[in-house]
């Protein structure tokens, strides 16, 4: 008898998640989703390469990440919390597990330059640490708004030797970043690999990027093991296009755990929107009566965005994952609770999580709950200081 | 109709044997006074027309056809009101729409079909929907009559020029460099290459798109191709000098393609 597969099994020929997910680009692009698609399988299956980079992730990443156990906060919300540090990988984030199979990947294919796009800075600066690293250019594309509230991190991109570039267009923020990086790969696919920093765009990047951040679930999967004995009740993590959600929820995916994705009241896609296509999937979309595609907000620069990675809405659609929002008050003071509690200063995406954890609390008492820590909050910092005075 | 060979294929067709270079303007939808625009450009010598239909997010645009999209998004545009206004459009010349997939997967593909048809559009440009994913609105455009253009591009290989030729109606769009649209000092090498490509698999009318920026560049695509698209040069033109702009830069197209016959 076949074991069951699991419900993240890879995407149908076409990047299909359910009805989800597919490859909506020019012309231009299509030959090179299908080199991408190819050279990653390839890649995937090959020992070397896995070989080579868990050996990065470990040397260089600082991988695995520990798990903490919040006892204060925990205590005072009346539930065990386990932390996921994604926050201490190296550049502070969870995006390099990413950026270094993606870079890995690229040079593999003879490309000499990558572009990506970014929001809060986090998968810029792992963008230009890994090509600092791989010896590959950079440039990153950033909204004129993100440019202004993460300064911190457009010096860190520039230090690190990557050309940044403000976007003027649209929301001025990660939706037209990421359509400039996209008009920069059209024009420049021959050389250039477009490294996109979450589970969303065209096939094969809602799959790949979700590949390369299995290691996070997987390395929960254990550490709770050894730490509680069993799967935890609940896992937590923020949604923006999913990257960290879906390296965490890989890991528990086919067990009882509830799997929440906390979205931001002002950039819920799965919550406020309905199936659309833009950047190459289709997916829940936040749009206007005509398929205009709205402009989010939030407080959090990488949880501004409209869409979300296909795979969330296959796991939305059969009930799998649920996806509830938070508002940027509640982030706010969660932001500041976990400082106090636990001298942790979380990224303001991974706020949502903690918001979500604290205001749901009450119907929680008792239970274990597994937060993806994806982010530290230095690069928040600054904005703070504006918004608490 | 004959099976196999639309409308607006046949009229391509039948320009093309007359020894005419076709000539497709394109116009954003929605800015102001876009109408006259149109006038202007069928008045002048156009063989088709291009109406955009402005999205949020033209992933395929340019600087300058971005700020026309823009413009006419905060004029009030939108896809519903342009095609009104398309309708009340009373010139010869076929019109056709470029539009991204969005604006079509959201009414749903046999809405958005009808919705053409009932506004006098003959067919339409989706730069976000390669082949692999076309069969379903193309069966919709199918069957309400419309020509679905299909976009060859520049890094295709030999195999797949064929099936995209094939799926093509109206004419095929070739793509004429890597790029967004927008005006070049030069015609790309690749312009002529891939019209070059194309012609050598199929007897649809290539028309090279993308980077043809003025008439001097149209005449050289043309020593290729069947015809040419003139988009940010026109968008540009209607944005500073309205429909007069328009009109004069179309004629001297025109009188550049027909001089060099």
């Amino acid at each position: 008898m076949n074991p069951t597969p699991s419900i993240m099994s890879p995407p149908s020929s076409t990047g299909r998640f359910g009805e989800f997910g597919g490859r909506f680009v020019p012309e231009t692009l299509v030959p090179a989703c299908q080199e991408l698609e190819s050279a990653f399988t390839e890649a995937w299956a090959d020992p070397i390469f896995r070989a080579e980079l868990d050996s990065i992730l470990k040397e260089y990443a600082g991988r695995p990440s520990i798990l903490t156990e919040c006892h204060q906060l925990g205590a005072r919300l009346g539930l065990r919390l386990l932390l996921k540090r994604e926050d201490l990988n190296h550049t502070g984030s969870h995006k390099i597990n990413n950026v270094l199979g993606q870079t890995l990947l690229a040079k593999r294919m003879g490309k000499k330059r990558i572009v990506a796009e970014t929001g809060a800075g986090q998968h810029g600066v792992a963008s230009a640490t890994a090509a600092a690293l791989m010896g590959l250019e950079c440039k990153v594309y950033m909204g004129a708004v993100d440019v202004e509230r993460q300064a911190l991190n457009v010096f860190r991109m520039k230090l690190l030797g990557a050309e940044v570039e403000a976007v003027h267009s649209g929301s001025r923020t990660l939706k037209d970043a990421v359509n400039e990086a996209m008009r920069d790969w059209v024009a420049t696919v021959e050389s250039t690999h477009y490294c996109l920093g979450s589970v969303m765009g065209p096939h094969p990047y809602p799959w790949m990027v979700r590949e390369f951040h299995r290691v996070i679930g997987r390395e929960a999967f254990e550490q709770c093991l050894e730490r509680i004995g069993d799967v935890p009740d609940v896992v937590v993590a923020c949604v923006g296009g999913g990257s960290n959600a879906l390296g965490i929820f890989s890991g528990f995916v086919d067990s009882r755990a509830r799997l929440i994705g906390v979205e931001p009241a002002g950039g819920a896609a799965v919550g406020r929107g309905q199936p659309g296509v833009v950047h190459g999937m289709r997916s829940y979309l936040m749009q206007d009566e005509y398929g205009q595609v709205s402009e989010a907000h939030s407080v959090s620069a990488g949880l501004d965005y409209p869409g979300v990675g296909p795979e969330h809405s296959y796991l939305a659609s059969i009930g799998r994952a649920e996806y509830p929002t938070v508002t940027d008050a509640e982030v706010i003071e969660a932001f500041q609770l976990m400082a106090r509690t636990e001298g942790i200063i979380p990224a303001l995406e991974c706020a949502h999580a903690v918001a979500w954890i604290a205001r749901e609390a009450p119907g929680m008492q008792g239970q274990t709950i597994l937060m993806n820590l994806s982010g530290r909050g230095d690069k928040d910092v600054g904005q703070m200081m504006g918004i608490l005075g | 109709m004959t099976p196999g060979l639309d409308r607006l294929e046949t009229r391509l067709r039948a320009s093309r044997a007359a020894g005419r270079k076709l000539l497709v303007p394109y116009l954003t939808g929605g800015l102001p006074g876009w109408t006259d625009g149109v006038r202007a450009a069928a008045a002048n010598g156009a063989d088709v027309i291009e109406i955009g239909l402005p999205f949020s997010d033209p992933v395929m645009d340019g600087p300058v056809i971005q700020e026309a999209s823009q413009r006419a998004l905060d004029a009030g545009a939108t896809p519903v009101s342009i095609l009104e206004e398309a309708r009340s459009l009373d010139v010869e010349v076929p019109l056709v729409v470029m539009c991204y997939y969005n604006t079509i997967h959201h009414p749903g593909h046999r809405r958005f079909a009808s919705m053409l048809t009932s506004a006098g559009i003959c067919g339409a440009i989706v730069p976000d929907l390669p082949l692999e994913e076309s069969g379903p609105w193309c069966a919709a455009a199918d069957s309400a009559g419309l020509s679905t253009i299909m976009l060859a591009a520049p890094t295709a290989p030999d195999e797949r020029l064929p099936l995209v030729c094939a799926r093509a109606r109206g004419f095929v769009y070739s793509v004429g460099l890597l790029g967004v649209t927008g005006e070049r000092t030069s015609l790309a090498a690749t312009a002529t290459a891939l019209a070059r490509r194309l012609k050598a698999v199929t007897d649809v009318p290539v028309i090279v798109g993308v980077g043809v920026s003025n008439a001097e560049q149209a005449v050289e695509a043309c020593q290729v191709a069947d015809g040419v698209v003139q988009g940010a040069s026109v968008v540009r033109r209607f944005m500073a000098d309205g429909a007069d702009g328009v009109g004069d830069y179309v004629a001297e197209v025109r009188q550049a393609l027909d001089s060099h016959r």
